[in-house]
Protein backbone atom coordinates (compact mmCIF):
# COMPACT_ATOMS: atom_id res chain seq x y z
CA UNK A 1 0.00 0.00 0.00
CA UNK A 2 2.65 2.46 1.12
CA UNK A 3 4.97 1.19 -1.59
CA UNK A 4 2.25 1.75 -4.19
CA UNK A 5 1.66 5.29 -2.95
CA UNK A 6 5.40 5.96 -3.08
CA UNK A 7 5.64 4.49 -6.57
CA UNK A 8 2.72 6.59 -7.75
CA UNK A 9 4.38 9.80 -6.58
CA UNK A 10 7.83 8.65 -7.72
CA UNK A 11 6.56 7.87 -11.21
CA UNK A 12 5.39 11.46 -11.58
CA UNK A 13 8.00 13.56 -9.75
CA UNK A 14 10.97 11.20 -9.54
CA UNK A 15 11.53 11.63 -5.78
CA UNK A 16 14.25 9.00 -5.58
CA UNK A 17 17.16 11.32 -6.48
CA UNK A 18 15.83 13.98 -4.09
CA UNK A 19 16.04 11.87 -0.98
CA UNK A 20 19.17 10.15 -2.20
CA UNK A 21 20.83 13.56 -2.39
CA UNK A 22 19.83 14.21 1.21
CA UNK A 23 20.23 10.83 2.87
CA UNK A 24 22.58 8.70 0.80
CA UNK A 25 26.18 9.64 1.38
CA UNK A 26 29.40 7.97 2.48
CA UNK A 27 30.30 8.24 6.13
CA UNK A 28 34.12 8.25 6.20
CA UNK A 29 35.70 5.64 8.44
CA UNK A 30 37.27 8.17 10.79
CA UNK A 31 33.89 9.66 11.75
CA UNK A 32 32.15 6.31 12.27
CA UNK A 33 32.03 5.29 15.96
CA UNK A 34 31.63 1.66 14.82
CA UNK A 35 35.28 1.72 13.72
CA UNK A 36 36.80 4.11 16.20
CA UNK A 37 34.78 4.66 19.33
CA UNK A 38 36.41 8.05 19.89
CA UNK A 39 34.58 9.20 16.77
CA UNK A 40 31.53 9.78 18.95
CA UNK A 41 32.71 13.38 19.17
CA UNK A 42 31.43 13.76 15.59
CA UNK A 43 27.90 13.17 16.94
CA UNK A 44 27.67 16.46 18.81
CA UNK A 45 26.61 18.49 15.79
CA UNK A 46 23.86 16.04 14.93
CA UNK A 47 22.78 15.88 18.56
CA UNK A 48 22.58 19.68 18.67
CA UNK A 49 20.31 19.56 15.64
CA UNK A 50 18.23 16.74 17.13
CA UNK A 51 17.62 18.67 20.35
CA UNK A 52 16.89 21.79 18.30
CA UNK A 53 14.15 19.86 16.53
CA UNK A 54 12.74 18.84 19.93
CA UNK A 55 12.86 22.50 20.98
CA UNK A 56 10.97 23.59 17.87
CA UNK A 57 8.30 20.91 18.32
CA UNK A 58 7.79 21.36 22.06
CA UNK A 59 7.81 25.14 21.60
CA UNK A 60 5.10 24.91 18.96
CA UNK A 61 2.95 22.87 21.30
CA UNK A 62 3.57 25.19 24.25
CA UNK A 63 2.22 28.18 22.32
CA UNK A 64 -1.14 26.39 22.22
CA UNK A 65 -1.58 27.44 25.84
CA UNK A 66 0.91 30.24 26.47
CA UNK A 67 -0.06 33.94 26.29
CA UNK A 68 2.62 36.66 26.11
CA UNK A 69 0.83 39.11 28.37
CA UNK A 70 1.94 40.26 31.80
CA UNK A 71 -1.46 39.58 33.35
CA UNK A 72 -1.76 36.06 32.01
CA UNK A 73 1.69 34.75 31.12
CA UNK A 74 2.49 33.25 34.51
CA UNK A 75 -1.04 31.92 34.97
CA UNK A 76 -1.09 30.32 31.55
CA UNK A 77 2.26 28.63 32.21
CA UNK A 78 0.98 27.46 35.59
CA UNK A 79 -2.17 26.16 33.95
CA UNK A 80 -0.42 24.31 31.15
CA UNK A 81 2.01 22.74 33.59
CA UNK A 82 -0.46 21.81 36.34
CA UNK A 83 -3.81 21.26 34.62
CA UNK A 84 -3.05 20.07 31.11
CA UNK A 85 -2.18 16.41 30.58
CA UNK A 86 1.59 15.91 30.13
CA UNK A 87 2.10 19.66 30.47
CA UNK A 88 4.92 19.03 32.87
CA UNK A 89 6.64 16.80 30.31
CA UNK A 90 6.20 19.12 27.36
CA UNK A 91 7.37 22.17 29.30
CA UNK A 92 10.11 20.05 30.85
CA UNK A 93 11.32 19.07 27.37
CA UNK A 94 11.53 22.71 26.37
CA UNK A 95 13.07 23.82 29.67
CA UNK A 96 15.77 21.16 29.89
CA UNK A 97 16.20 20.98 26.13
CA UNK A 98 17.21 24.63 26.16
CA UNK A 99 20.16 23.79 28.38
CA UNK A 100 20.99 20.60 26.50
CA UNK A 101 21.09 22.47 23.18
CA UNK A 102 23.56 24.94 24.60
CA UNK A 103 25.75 22.19 26.07
CA UNK A 104 25.73 20.13 22.85
CA UNK A 105 26.45 23.22 20.80
CA UNK A 106 29.38 24.00 23.04
CA UNK A 107 30.76 20.46 22.77
CA UNK A 108 30.35 20.57 18.98
CA UNK A 109 32.25 23.87 18.91
CA UNK A 110 35.03 22.42 21.08
CA UNK A 111 35.38 19.41 18.77
CA UNK A 112 35.61 21.57 15.67
CA UNK A 113 38.07 23.88 17.43
CA UNK A 114 40.45 21.29 18.84
CA UNK A 115 40.45 19.20 15.66
CA UNK A 116 41.17 22.30 13.65
CA UNK A 117 38.19 21.43 11.49
CA UNK A 118 37.43 25.14 11.03
CA UNK A 119 40.55 25.68 8.89
CA UNK A 120 40.52 26.54 5.21
CA UNK A 121 38.30 25.91 3.27
CA UNK A 122 35.80 25.66 6.13
CA UNK A 123 36.23 29.10 7.74
CA UNK A 124 32.95 30.29 6.31
CA UNK A 125 31.09 27.42 7.94
CA UNK A 126 32.82 28.25 11.23
CA UNK A 127 31.49 31.80 10.92
CA UNK A 128 27.99 30.50 10.24
CA UNK A 129 28.40 28.24 13.28
CA UNK A 130 29.40 31.14 15.51
CA UNK A 131 26.34 33.07 14.32
CA UNK A 132 24.23 30.01 15.13
CA UNK A 133 25.77 30.00 18.60
CA UNK A 134 24.65 33.60 19.11
CA UNK A 135 21.16 32.81 17.81
CA UNK A 136 20.83 29.90 20.23
CA UNK A 137 22.03 32.08 23.11
CA UNK A 138 19.51 34.72 22.02
CA UNK A 139 16.75 32.12 22.01
CA UNK A 140 17.76 31.04 25.50
CA UNK A 141 17.83 34.62 26.74
CA UNK A 142 14.46 35.63 25.26
CA UNK A 143 12.81 32.36 26.28
CA UNK A 144 13.92 32.82 29.86
CA UNK A 145 11.62 35.82 30.33
CA UNK A 146 8.47 34.23 28.97
CA UNK A 147 7.18 32.46 32.14
CA UNK A 148 7.15 35.93 33.72
CA UNK A 149 8.15 34.77 37.18
CA UNK A 150 10.59 36.51 39.49
CA UNK A 151 13.62 34.65 38.18
CA UNK A 152 12.70 35.53 34.60
CA UNK A 153 12.10 39.16 35.48
CA UNK A 154 15.37 39.77 37.28
CA UNK A 155 17.42 37.76 34.81
CA UNK A 156 16.01 40.00 32.12
CA UNK A 157 16.87 43.10 34.15
CA UNK A 158 20.46 41.88 34.25
CA UNK A 159 20.46 41.02 30.54
CA UNK A 160 19.15 44.45 29.68
CA UNK A 161 21.82 46.10 31.82
CA UNK A 162 24.43 44.11 29.92
CA UNK A 163 22.95 45.36 26.65
CA UNK A 164 22.99 48.89 28.07
CA UNK A 165 26.73 48.56 28.74
CA UNK A 166 27.39 48.52 24.97
CA UNK A 167 29.50 51.57 24.09
CA UNK A 168 27.69 54.54 22.49
CA UNK A 169 24.43 52.83 21.51
CA UNK A 170 23.92 51.01 24.83
CA UNK A 171 20.87 52.94 26.02
CA UNK A 172 19.18 52.74 22.64
CA UNK A 173 19.82 49.01 22.47
CA UNK A 174 18.31 48.55 25.91
CA UNK A 175 15.21 50.51 24.99
CA UNK A 176 14.92 48.61 21.73
CA UNK A 177 14.95 45.30 23.61
CA UNK A 178 12.77 46.36 26.53
CA UNK A 179 10.28 48.32 24.44
CA UNK A 180 10.30 51.12 27.03
CA UNK A 181 12.90 53.51 28.35
CA UNK A 182 12.47 52.62 32.00
CA UNK A 183 9.92 49.84 32.44
CA UNK A 184 10.55 46.14 32.05
CA UNK A 185 6.98 45.09 31.52
CA UNK A 186 4.18 44.60 29.02
CA UNK A 187 6.14 45.66 25.96
CA UNK A 188 9.25 43.79 27.02
CA UNK A 189 7.30 40.56 27.25
CA UNK A 190 5.61 40.89 23.86
CA UNK A 191 8.91 41.84 22.23
CA UNK A 192 10.76 38.94 23.75
CA UNK A 193 7.97 36.62 22.69
CA UNK A 194 8.05 37.88 19.11
CA UNK A 195 11.84 37.60 19.00
CA UNK A 196 11.73 34.15 20.59
CA UNK A 197 9.13 32.54 18.34
CA UNK A 198 9.40 34.41 15.04
CA UNK A 199 12.55 36.43 14.46
CA UNK A 200 15.26 34.22 15.91
CA UNK A 201 13.79 30.94 14.62
CA UNK A 202 13.63 32.46 11.12
CA UNK A 203 17.33 33.40 11.36
CA UNK A 204 18.04 29.97 12.87
CA UNK A 205 16.48 28.13 9.92
CA UNK A 206 18.41 30.21 7.41
CA UNK A 207 21.72 29.68 9.16
CA UNK A 208 21.08 25.96 9.71
CA UNK A 209 20.34 25.58 6.00
CA UNK A 210 23.59 27.32 5.14
CA UNK A 211 25.49 25.23 7.72
CA UNK A 212 24.22 21.96 6.24
CA UNK A 213 24.66 22.96 2.60
CA UNK A 214 28.25 23.97 3.33
CA UNK A 215 29.08 20.76 5.15
CA UNK A 216 27.70 18.73 2.24
CA UNK A 217 29.59 20.76 -0.35
CA UNK A 218 32.88 20.76 1.53
CA UNK A 219 32.64 17.34 3.12
CA UNK A 220 33.70 16.37 6.62
CA UNK A 221 37.24 17.39 7.47
CA UNK A 222 39.85 14.65 7.20
CA UNK A 223 41.23 12.53 10.06
CA UNK A 224 43.71 14.03 12.53
CA UNK B 1 5.07 -25.38 6.03
CA UNK B 2 6.23 -22.95 3.40
CA UNK B 3 9.85 -22.06 2.98
CA UNK B 4 10.73 -19.41 5.62
CA UNK B 5 11.56 -16.07 3.99
CA UNK B 6 15.18 -15.09 4.09
CA UNK B 7 15.86 -11.71 5.64
CA UNK B 8 19.10 -10.23 4.49
CA UNK B 9 21.46 -8.54 6.90
CA UNK B 10 20.74 -5.18 5.23
CA UNK B 11 16.97 -5.69 5.49
CA UNK B 12 17.25 -6.71 9.14
CA UNK B 13 19.26 -3.59 9.96
CA UNK B 14 16.82 -1.46 7.98
CA UNK B 15 13.85 -2.85 9.89
CA UNK B 16 15.41 -2.56 13.33
CA UNK B 17 16.72 0.94 12.75
CA UNK B 18 13.42 2.12 11.29
CA UNK B 19 11.61 0.52 14.21
CA UNK B 20 13.92 2.09 16.74
CA UNK B 21 13.66 5.48 15.06
CA UNK B 22 9.90 5.18 14.94
CA UNK B 23 9.79 4.19 18.59
CA UNK B 24 11.89 7.18 19.57
CA UNK B 25 9.84 9.56 17.45
CA UNK B 26 6.63 8.17 18.93
CA UNK B 27 8.00 8.51 22.46
CA UNK B 28 8.80 12.12 21.70
CA UNK B 29 5.53 12.96 20.02
CA UNK B 30 3.17 11.11 22.37
CA UNK B 31 3.30 13.56 25.30
CA UNK B 32 3.08 16.55 22.98
CA UNK B 33 0.10 15.19 21.09
CA UNK B 34 -1.69 14.27 24.32
CA UNK B 35 -0.89 17.79 25.57
CA UNK B 36 -2.41 19.35 22.46
CA UNK B 37 -5.62 17.31 22.44
CA UNK B 38 -6.22 17.72 26.17
CA UNK B 39 -9.30 19.99 25.83
CA UNK B 40 -11.19 17.10 24.20
CA UNK B 41 -10.58 14.95 27.28
CA UNK B 42 -11.41 17.53 29.92
CA UNK B 43 -14.56 16.54 31.81
CA UNK B 44 -17.57 18.65 30.90
CA UNK B 45 -18.28 21.39 33.42
CA UNK B 46 -20.76 20.12 35.99
CA UNK B 47 -24.14 21.80 35.53
CA UNK B 48 -24.58 23.71 38.76
CA UNK B 49 -27.93 25.19 39.60
CA UNK B 50 -28.07 28.93 40.11
CA UNK B 51 -30.66 30.93 41.97
CA UNK B 52 -32.45 33.05 39.39
CA UNK B 53 -35.65 34.54 40.82
CA UNK B 54 -38.40 34.32 43.40
CA UNK B 55 -41.00 31.82 42.18
CA UNK B 56 -43.72 34.41 42.82
CA UNK B 57 -42.29 36.60 40.08
CA UNK B 58 -42.90 33.89 37.49
CA UNK B 59 -46.21 34.46 35.70
CA UNK B 60 -48.02 32.84 32.82
CA UNK B 61 -46.45 35.38 30.50
CA UNK B 62 -42.80 34.70 29.54
CA UNK B 63 -40.47 37.14 31.25
CA UNK B 64 -36.79 37.69 30.79
CA UNK B 65 -34.68 36.77 33.83
CA UNK B 66 -30.98 37.37 34.12
CA UNK B 67 -28.45 35.83 36.46
CA UNK B 68 -24.71 35.63 36.77
CA UNK B 69 -22.46 32.60 36.59
CA UNK B 70 -18.83 32.27 37.62
CA UNK B 71 -16.99 30.95 34.62
CA UNK B 72 -13.53 29.39 34.82
CA UNK B 73 -11.90 29.55 31.40
CA UNK B 74 -8.53 27.83 31.96
CA UNK B 75 -6.47 30.55 33.71
CA UNK B 76 -9.14 33.24 33.26
CA UNK B 77 -12.00 33.51 35.70
CA UNK B 78 -14.91 35.80 35.03
CA UNK B 79 -18.57 36.39 35.72
CA UNK B 80 -20.81 35.96 32.73
CA UNK B 81 -24.44 36.90 32.39
CA UNK B 82 -27.05 34.34 31.45
CA UNK B 83 -30.59 34.98 30.29
CA UNK B 84 -33.73 32.87 30.13
CA UNK B 85 -37.36 33.36 29.19
CA UNK B 86 -39.33 31.96 32.12
CA UNK B 87 -43.05 31.35 32.49
CA UNK B 88 -45.52 29.12 34.26
CA UNK B 89 -47.58 26.67 32.26
CA UNK B 90 -51.30 26.11 32.91
CA UNK B 91 -50.43 23.00 34.94
CA UNK B 92 -48.08 25.12 37.12
CA UNK B 93 -44.90 23.67 35.66
CA UNK B 94 -42.17 26.27 35.22
CA UNK B 95 -40.55 26.47 31.82
CA UNK B 96 -37.24 28.29 31.23
CA UNK B 97 -36.21 28.74 27.63
CA UNK B 98 -32.83 29.75 26.27
CA UNK B 99 -33.03 33.02 24.31
CA UNK B 100 -30.47 31.87 21.76
CA UNK B 101 -32.03 31.30 18.36
CA UNK B 102 -31.26 27.82 17.03
CA UNK B 103 -30.86 29.23 13.54
CA UNK B 104 -27.70 31.33 13.81
CA UNK B 105 -27.48 32.33 17.47
CA UNK B 106 -29.22 35.71 17.64
CA UNK B 107 -31.29 36.61 20.69
CA UNK B 108 -35.01 35.98 20.52
CA UNK B 109 -37.64 38.17 22.19
CA UNK B 110 -41.12 37.32 23.41
CA UNK B 111 -43.89 39.10 21.53
CA UNK B 112 -41.53 41.67 20.04
CA UNK B 113 -43.18 41.44 16.64
CA UNK B 114 -46.66 42.97 16.59
CA UNK B 115 -47.86 40.47 13.98
CA UNK B 116 -47.05 37.53 16.26
CA UNK B 117 -47.92 38.65 19.81
CA UNK B 118 -47.96 35.08 21.17
CA UNK B 119 -44.64 33.93 19.81
CA UNK B 120 -40.90 34.29 20.33
CA UNK B 121 -39.43 36.29 17.51
CA UNK B 122 -35.86 36.50 16.25
CA UNK B 123 -35.13 39.87 14.60
CA UNK B 124 -32.19 38.63 12.52
CA UNK B 125 -33.99 36.43 9.99
CA UNK B 126 -37.56 36.41 11.26
CA UNK B 127 -37.36 33.06 13.01
CA UNK B 128 -40.35 32.31 15.22
CA UNK B 129 -41.12 29.92 18.07
CA UNK B 130 -44.39 29.12 19.80
CA UNK B 131 -44.75 29.78 23.53
CA UNK B 132 -43.38 26.32 24.41
CA UNK B 133 -40.26 27.11 22.39
CA UNK B 134 -41.01 24.95 19.39
CA UNK B 135 -39.88 26.48 16.12
CA UNK B 136 -42.65 27.48 13.73
CA UNK B 137 -42.36 25.49 10.47
CA UNK B 138 -41.45 27.64 7.49
CA UNK B 139 -39.24 29.97 9.50
CA UNK B 140 -35.42 29.67 9.51
CA UNK B 141 -34.83 27.80 12.81
CA UNK B 142 -34.65 24.02 12.48
CA UNK B 143 -34.87 23.09 16.17
CA UNK B 144 -36.80 24.22 19.26
CA UNK B 145 -35.21 26.57 21.78
CA UNK B 146 -33.17 24.70 24.42
CA UNK B 147 -34.75 24.47 27.88
CA UNK B 148 -32.98 25.01 31.18
CA UNK B 149 -33.19 22.41 33.92
CA UNK B 150 -35.42 23.90 36.61
CA UNK B 151 -35.62 23.36 40.35
CA UNK B 152 -37.65 25.15 43.03
CA UNK B 153 -36.28 25.31 46.54
CA UNK B 154 -37.59 27.42 49.41
CA UNK B 155 -39.57 29.62 47.06
CA UNK B 156 -36.62 30.34 44.78
CA UNK B 157 -36.28 29.25 41.19
CA UNK B 158 -33.00 27.59 40.30
CA UNK B 159 -31.84 27.04 36.73
CA UNK B 160 -29.23 24.52 35.66
CA UNK B 161 -27.88 23.19 32.42
CA UNK B 162 -29.30 24.06 29.02
CA UNK B 163 -30.74 21.03 27.26
CA UNK B 164 -31.00 21.07 23.48
CA UNK B 165 -34.18 19.57 22.10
Amino acid sequence: MLQKLYDWVDERVDVNPIWRDIADHEVPEHVNPAYHFSAFVYCFGGLTFFVTVIQILSGMFLTMYYVPDIENAWNSVYYLQMEVAHGQIVRGMHHWGASVVTVMLFLHTLRVFFQGAYKKPRELNWIVGVLLFFVILGLGFTGYLLPWDNKAYFATQVGLEIAAATPVIGDMLRTLLAGDQSIVGAQTLTRFFAIHVFFLPAVLFGLLGAHFILIRRQGISGPL
Amino acid sequence: MSEPKKVSRRQFLNYTLTGLGGFMAAGMMAPMVRFAIDPVFKPAAAGDFHSVADVKEVTNEPQRFEWEVEQVDAWYESTIQKTAWVYRKEDDEIIALSPICTHLGCTVDWASNEEYPKQFFCPCHGGRYTKDGVNVPGTPPTAPLPVFETKVEEGMLYLGEEIAR
